[in-house]
């Protein structure tokens, strides 16, 4: 039954990609920007011009184009960089993992965080301990990641200047690694020093990313916690004399952490989103930032890629969201 | 409780004895009172911002840049909050910031709250393909990453006050079509239109007539917190350097320009974001307020 339940919802992910794709498509040949006029020298000529496009495909019909366009991505061909003179799935594919290892870590930094707070409120729960996370906690919410980002700028790269403030690792050292995947690689290669410097430079544009997510892990899992410290089973637990901490830990945490799972990964797709303007002020090397670079010279086909990138990658999140809710709850197994 | 008129049945929930006025709770609620306060201040400030800001925002001095706020060491008297690096005084630029924020908060968030919502209701209401369509439509504009979608549809658009404003109504009126769509199915169940349909009231007077009013708390709501939504998407459009022209003082323009020149002087990025801080954060705060003391029965 799962697995008819995974083939229905990777159907779906393929219709909506494919409207993405059309959308995308059809937004870009209305731009009033020429992308050739952007490449151009001031010398060329209305020739050049004329080569450059037909170079690129850019003089052929619209529905020629898009029929290019498909029959490229089918076969994992997204076309050339307008501005980077690469193909774009290799741009992609050198920039993705920088974005991936951000997601990833910011990601387990607000289940953590966001988790360790919602604990702390529930073991608080009725004194000013708990009044003082859900006044803060309310405040938190409301900040976005581009505030966050900027306010850690002034206090670690200005007030306490301890982090560097744009880059993802001292180019030094950027040196001898055989994937993208910077972080993993060193730390599985044991280079901690290299893992020391690249985290230095994650710290700001993680916790940007994770501080609004455990805010709101802090809200809807204190309220499950709260809720489920009610019931039976974890007064029963509390005649067989259990403290306090484990009764939350192992009776309450374990019923009601469903909810929030189910959220989180629905913010985690904002969280990817976020990487766009978070990147772009940390200068950090990711699929977010070239977004903006690709917008701002009109690289068509670029901008495509990644468009369709972010629309799989959500898509992806998503289906890993419903499967891991399935799984972990037994009443919905086999339904 | 008034004497009962056929031009309107809806349900007044019972709340016991006399519950106080709409207005009454309203001013009762620390969070309206300051957060609205706050806003209203704006307000003034953006409104009057000719008479009140102290210098010209535009006016630049080459010999007064960067110079910190006043109680700093080297700080140029007649600038409360110090230059910036072309040395325009920053608290002026903030104040006519306000106006582009403002603006933005309320035309966009305006706009999209009267999309969505008229879309939701007749989603909720009608039912059927119109609904399907509806939804189907919602779901695949949400595959959309909204910053990617938003830089994607000014850089389509054009930069400028008009794209941002077009771009946030497209992209959040999603966030409006849902919650109605959802709250008008629920109201549609109820009692009392029910009965407006017994007694023959057409469909767009229960609609907005006897719905509407009703959908109308949650609405207010939501509204109000996608002020505090358009006033960082524009602010974000801006940094990226999408939004109105740069010798329009704008917050985000201003904290662009302070990123470049944080180590020099970290007051240029400092005022503008505590602004922006500030301001989302009231915001949120009416819309929690709202939402508390418009909401008869408390459904949160």
């Amino acid at each position: 039954m799962l697995l008819a339940v995974v083939a229905n919802r990777l159907a779906m992910a393929l219709l909506t990609l494919a409207g993405v794709a059309v959308v995308v498509f059809i937004l870009l040949r209305v731009v009033p920007g020429d992308p050739v006029a952007m490449m151009i020298s001031p010398g060329a000529g209305p020739a050049d011009i004329a080569a450059l496009k037909a170079h690129y495909g850019l003089d052929a019909p619209l529905a020629t184009q898009f029929w290019i366009w498909i029959k490229g991505i089918v076969t994992g061909d997204f076309g050339t960089s307008i501005t980077l003179h690469l193909p774009v799935t290799e741009v992609l594919a050198s920039r993705l993992p920088a974005t991936l290892e951000l997601a990833i870590l910011a990601l387990i930094v607000a289940v953590l965080f966001g988790g360790a707070v919602a604990v702390a409120g529930t073991l608080m729960r009725r004194t000013i301990g708990e009044t003082i996370i859900d006044g803060l906690n309310s405040i938190l919410l409301a900040v976005p990641d581009f505030i966050w980002a900027l306010a850690l700028v002034l206090l670690f790269a200005v007030a306490i200047p301890v982090l560097p403030l744009t880059g993802r690792i001292d180019p030094e050292l950027a040196e001898g690694f055989s994937t993208r995947f910077y972080l993993a690689e060193s730390v599985l290669t044991g280079r901690f020093s290299v893992a020391a410097d690249i985290l230095s430079h994650m710290i700001m544009p993680t916790l940007a990313l994770a501080l609004p997510l455990a805010a709101v892990i802090v809200r809807l899992l204190k309220q499950s916690l709260k809720e489920a410290m009610l019931q039976d089973y974890v007064l029963l637990a509390r005649i067989k004399g259990f403290r306090e901490l484990r009764l939350v830990l192992q009776e309450a945490l374990r019923n009601a952490v469903g909810p929030t799972l189910a959220l989180t990964g629905v913010q985690f797709t904002f969280l990817i989103g976020g990487t766009v303007i978070v990147e772009r002020i940390f200068s950090y090397p990711g699929i977010g930032n070239l977004a903006i670079d690709a917008v701002i010279n009109r690289d068509f086909p670029l901008i495509q890629g990644l468009v369709l990138l972010f629309g799989l990658i959500f898509i992806l999140i998503n289906i890993g969201v419903d499967l891991s809710v399935a799984a972990l709850n037994p009443r919905l197994r086999h339904a | 409780m008034e004497h009962w008129s056929p031009t309107s049945i809806a349900a007044v929930p019972d709340t016991g004895p006399a519950p106080p006025s709409i207005a009454l709770r309203l001013v009762r609620d620390p969070k309206v009172v300051f957060a609205g306060g706050f806003i209203l201040l704006l307000i003034v400030l953006a409104v009057f911002a000719p008479w009140i800001a102290p210098q010209d925002p535009l006016a630049q001095n080459l010999l007064t840049a960067t110079s910190p706020p006043v109680g700093f060491p080297d700080a140029e008297p007649g600038f409360l909050l110090g230059t910036d690096g072309l040395g325009r005084d920053v608290l002026s630029r903030v104040i006519f910031g306000a106006r582009i924020s403002l603006t933005v908060a309320f035309v966009a968030a305006g706009l999209a709250c009267l999309i969505g919502s008229l879309l939701g209701l007749l989603a909720g209401f009608l039912g059927g393909w119109v609904e399907v369509v509806i939804s189907r439509l919602v779901d695949i504009w949400m595959a959309f990453p909204p910053v990617l979608l938003s830089i994607l549809l000014v850089a389509v658009l054009g930069t400028g006050l008009h794209s941002v404003i077009a771009a946030i109504v497209v992209i959040d009126w999603t966030r409006f079509c849902r919650v109605v769509r959802t709250e008008t199915m629920g109201q549609a169940q109820m009692d009392y239109v029910v009965a407006a349909r017994t007694i023959g009231f057409s469909r767009p007077a229960i609609l907005f007539r006897e719905i509407l009013p009703n959908v109308m708390p949650v609405l207010i709501a939501l509204l109000t917190l996608e002020m505090g939504i358009a006033v960082v998407v524009e602010a974000i459009l801006s940094f990226v350097g999408l939004s109105v022209s740069s010798d329009t003082p704008t917050w985000g323009g201003m904290i662009a320009e302070g990123r470049q020149i944080v180590h020099e002087g970290w007051w240029v990025l400092a005022a503008p974001l505590t602004a922006l801080f500030a301001t989302v954060v009231a915001f949120n705060q009416l819309g929690d307020g709202l939402a508390r003391s418009l909401d008869p029965v408390l459904r949160r």
